[in-house]
């Protein structure tokens, strides 16, 4: 009885969330896509229904005849949205950069830092992950506005006679994805530096090495596995951004997030949203699994 | 060590916090202006919260989501502990594979995938959306967080007091409840918190799932924010930077006296 | 009666015909994918027996522990204990408790309720469980320390907890996974002792696993020597050390000197082995061991069975060698000279420092002889 019981409790902590994920997380994904092979309908939901459990397999079967291309060929042909897959790409790609820029001596400082302190440098990065994405993205646009609180310093310091434009251009997405995400860089390369045996580095020293080129073959060599994941954890949600094109960005400012978000809720173009979903999700396929695949191998090799 | 380096170090520290929390105080700091606008400062005032404080929408919008809060991040603590266990403890089992990437990818999936998605399974089963729904898809996406979470703990996990357990006579259930969860439990509480202010802090997600009524914070300070920035809104968000700062900081404060109080006895103990 | 070692054992169950062994392992083998990390293994250990494991680290022997303790199935195989089966039967339905290596104690529990989480398990009454815990404690020495918890506690006294919990059971086999590993040499010593009283009052089965051998030698009645998952020797660790039954255990447990040869000569129980590279006979008078006259056999002495003096011992029954001294090690209590012979080898020789002076000492580069009695050695033939 015993062992009936513990049996089942075992099969059960796998089958829960498994189940879950299933359902919430997977399946959706299939609904998705077969939406995004659908037609639009001025009903609600807005779309034809793709299958319609009730009317059995004969309708279910009918229904993949009358499958289109069409939303896809949709956005193939209108350059407004490959234009922004790869604007998003490249503005993701860059921010990576940016933020890899600013994070890495962040993440060094700390891992440096006296034992003592290191706990509370810790915290302090972060604390801002646990604030809202959104009230970080919401308080950058009065520093960032024309009369904001950047441009007034400035000014004050007689640096710019004029007021720089930053507020609904590119140049505040960077800023806006590289404030939001540097906790996601910083902490991994920190606990891949906070691991390093520092005398590796006095040992290339004393071998000869310069300390530059010590730095850059042994501690940042080492502190790879931390940049990766980094880098992945970035570059992967930066690349279907919303909030911030939308809060920061202007205009010209394309980004597929926003162009998904605007066709959902503006244009109630479901199949179309479906469709700009899953070429997405193509797009992110390749770094998600080998993001996956990383954080496996990380597992792996602390056991 | 060489001191240029040091004075490096100390320089990227400052400047990599200053950029951190600068906007964050001045986005406080404004909050207590006394002028309608957010970036001239006019003195001193509290009168944006009181404002606040008889916005009716702004007060419902709070009690949606401090209720969406705390049973997303219940529920997501309890499948995302079971997920971490899966992981750790079942090494070999079909379609683990699928399992652990479904683990990883709502992490780093953009939220605007994972809200379509859920909505639009919402709408083919046929489900009415509001808060329930809001409440299913924050499980989904804050169990994975808890599920890394936990995992990590439980990696460090010495399975050999399982086994002293199951030793001594305490059957697998048991033993979890008597054992794991006891020793793991500052992990499982980490990642509660973790899963609630996820929850608290989601716009995206909750936007494509809620219905009608079911308007969150996130929800009313975007819409408010698309119209304008206010000192009021300033003040929304210093309410909710104070409940996450006051819980993060009191949930370490804590951790931090545990952990000075266990080195302590550790001493003691090798001293005798 | 010559008998090997240096004391008389009176507790010998396994020289009874008539007693049955308590645990009865049976061509156990354990396999993980394709390695076998028990091989083909059966071994009996008997009631109130101090018996020990001993292998280096990868021998097997935690995985036969951990089969006992129920942690691992066998994949081909069966253990008994005491009569009964124990295939299929989980790890908290056995009549054996386990101290492991990191003691496992509870970090959420206080020493008490280490102590009483198996009475608990088993539905013992509170006062039955609040008595037998007192007991346990006093056993232990640790009745002051009740309420702390495992990190408030030295090392000592935490696998004096570890212990006090697996015994509380009262099981009939107590299992330990190298007990005295986490502990500095001092306190192992003592540590040794404490527990063979324990084993002697309590009247318990003991089974230890250990990689150390002087542990095994102090503690045990009787040791299973291991390597690649097989028992190599299992005997009395005066017969393991004087008259080990290979090469492998031979060179396992402690220092020896070995020599590969042939039988020159049989007669009597007397083997003479012819040595090639000294041109050197080396006489033996070895009763038990047979072998024919050219067969390759293998000859294996202790050190400290092996004398150095400058002069060629005049009695023609003693082995000699003569070569020149190499090395000098000085321990304190004994010395242990390095002796190159002419062809190259290096015998070790050990020598007890039971006086304080020495009238004319050797030094470095001296020429000596080393020597030793026909039946100080061991004929290996295996």
């Amino acid at each position: 009885m015993q062992n009936l019981i513990s049996s089942i409790a075992s099969r059960l902590v796998i089958a829960v969330p498994y189940l879950w994920l299933l359902i919430f997380f997977l399946i959706p994904f299939v609904i998705v896509f077969k939406i995004s092979l659908s037609e639009v309908a001025m009903a609600i939901p807005p779309y034809t229904p793709v299958f319609n459990l009730s009317a059995g397999w004969q309708a279910f079967a009918d229904n993949f005849s009358q499958f289109s291309w069409d939303n896809y060929i949709w956005l193939l042909e209108d350059p407004l949205y490959y234009k922004a897959y790869i604007s998003s790409v490249i503005i993701a790609a860059v921010s990576t950069v940016l933020t890899l820029i600013v994070g890495y001596p962040i993440a060094y400082g700390m891992a440096r830092a006296p034992a003592t302190i290191r706990p509370t440098l810790l915290m302090l990065v972060i604390l801002p992950f646990w604030t809202s994405f959104l009230i970080r993205v919401y308080a950058w646009i009065g520093i960032l506005k024309p009369e904001g609180l950047l441009n007034q310093f400035l000014m004050w310091a007689h640096v710019i006679d004029t007021p720089l434009n930053i507020l609904n251009t590119n140049t505040a997405v960077f800023i806006g994805i590289v404030y939001s995400y540097l906790p996601f860089l910083v902490l991994p390369i920190y606990s891949a530096l906070e691991k390093m045996d520092y005398s590796l580095v006095e040992a290339a020293e004393d071998l000869g090495c310069p300390p530059i080129l010590a730095f850059w073959k042994i501690t940042f060599r080492l502190s790879m596995p931390g940049v990766i994941a980094g880098c992945f954890l970035v570059f992967i949600p930066a690349v279907g951004e919303f909030v911030i094109p939308d809060l920061l960005g202007g205009s010209q400012t394309l980004m597929i997030g926003k162009t998904l978000w605007n066709e959902f809720f503006s244009n109630r173009d479901w199949p179309v949203s479906s469709a700009v979903a899953v070429i997405l999700l193509l797009l992110l396929v390749v770094p998600i699994v080998l993001f996956q695949r990383a954080e496996a191998r990380a597992q792996e090799s602390e056991k | 060590m060489n001191t240029t380096w040091s004075r490096f170090n100390i320089a990227s520290l400052v400047f990599g916090f200053a950029f951190l929390y600068l906007p964050i105080v001045l986005l406080v700091v404004f909050s207590f202006n006394e002028s309608r606008l957010v970036t001239v400062w006019a003195g001193f005032s509290t009168k944006w919260y009181v404002s606040l404080f008889h916005n009716q929408s702004f007060i419902d919008a709070a009690w949606v989501t401090i209720r969406v809060g705390l049973v997303s991040a219940t529920v997501a603590t309890i499948l995302g502990t079971l997920g971490a266990l899966a992981m750790t403890r079942y090494t070999r089992f079909r379609g683990r594979l699928l399992f652990s990437a479904m683990i990883y990818a709502p992490l780093v999936m953009p939220e605007v995938i994972t809200g379509l998605s859920m909505l639009l399974l919402f709408v083919a089963i046929g489900f009415d959306r509001g808060l329930w729904t809001m409440i299913l898809a924050h499980i989904t996406f804050s169990m994975c967080f808890v599920a890394v979470v936990v995992q990590s703990r439980l990696v460090t996990f010495d399975r050999s007091l399982e086994e002293a357990a199951m030793d001594l006579g305490a059957t697998p259930v048991t033993t979890f409840f008597k054992v794991t969860l006891p020793v793991i439990l500052p992990a499982v509480v980490s990642g509660w918190m973790l899963a609630f202010t996820l929850s608290l802090d989601d716009l995206v997600i909750s936007s494509f799932t809620s219905g009608p009524g079911a308007t969150t914070l996130p929800m009313r300070i975007y819409s408010q924010v698309r119209l304008g920035v206010t000192p009021e809104i300033n003040a929304a968000c210093t309410i909710l930077i104070a409940i996450v700062a006051v819980g993060v900081i009191i949930a370490s404060i804590a951790n931090k006296r545990r952990e000075v109080q266990k080195a302590r006895d550790e001493q003691a103990a090798a001293r005798n | 009666m010559k008998s090997l070692g240096s004391f008389r054992r009176t507790f010998a169950p396994w020289n009874d015909p008539a007693a049955k062994p308590f645990i009865a392992i049976e061509n156990v083998t354990k396999k993980f994918g394709d390695f076998a990390a028990v091989n083909d293994l059966s071994l009996n250990i008997y009631n109130r027996e101090f018996f020990a494991l001993l292998g280096a680290s990868g021998c097997g022997k935690s995985t036969l522990l951990r089969m006992l303790a129920g942690f691992e199935e066998p994949t081909a195989g069966r253990i008994l204990i005491d009569g009964q089966d124990m295939r299929g039967i989980p790890p908290y339905k056995r009549p054996v408790n386990m101290m492991f290596q990191s003691y496992a104690l509870f970090p959420h529990m206080t020493v008490e309720g280490n102590i009483a989480f198996g009475l608990k398990q088993e539905g013992m009454p509170k006062g039955d469980i609040e008595a037998r815990v007192a007991e346990m404690l006093k056993l232990v020495k640790l009745e002051r320390f009740a309420k702390r918890k495992p990190h408030q506690l030295s090392g000592g006294q935490r696998q004096r907890v570890a212990l006090a919990r697996c015994v509380a059971k009262r099981p009939k086999v107590l299992l330990l996974d190298e007990p005295l590993g986490a502990l500095d040499k001092k306190l192992r010593e003592e540590t040794q002792f404490e527990l063979m009283d324990l084993q002697m009052k309590l009247g318990l089965t003991f089974v230890v696993v250990t990689h150390d051998q002087e542990e095994a030698m102090t503690m045990a009645d009787r040791i299973a020597v291991m390597d690649k998952g097989k028992v190599m020797q299992v005997a009395t660790p005066a017969e393991v050390y004087e008259a080990p039954n290979s090469k492998f255990v031979a060179d396992f447990i402690g220092n020896v000197n070995m020599f590969e040869g042939t039988a020159a000569a049989v007669a009597n129980g007397k083997i003479d082995i012819a040595v090639a590279p000294e041109n050197l006979t080396i006489r033996t008078d070895a009763a038990s061991k047979s072998c024919t006259v050219g067969q390759p056999v293998g000859f294996a002495i202790r050190p400290e069975k092996i004398r150095v003096s400058r002069k060629q011992p005049a009695d023609p029954s003693i082995n000699s060698a003569h070569g020149e001294l190499y090395d000098i090690a000085y321990f304190g209590d004994m010395t242990v000279f390095h002796v190159k012979l002419e062809s190259g080898r290096i015998i070790k020789a050990a020598s007890l420092n039971a006086v304080r002076t020495v009238e004319d000492p050797l030094g470095y580069d001296d020429m000596v002889w080393v020597n030793f009695d026909a039946d100080a050695g061991i004929v290996l033939t295996a």
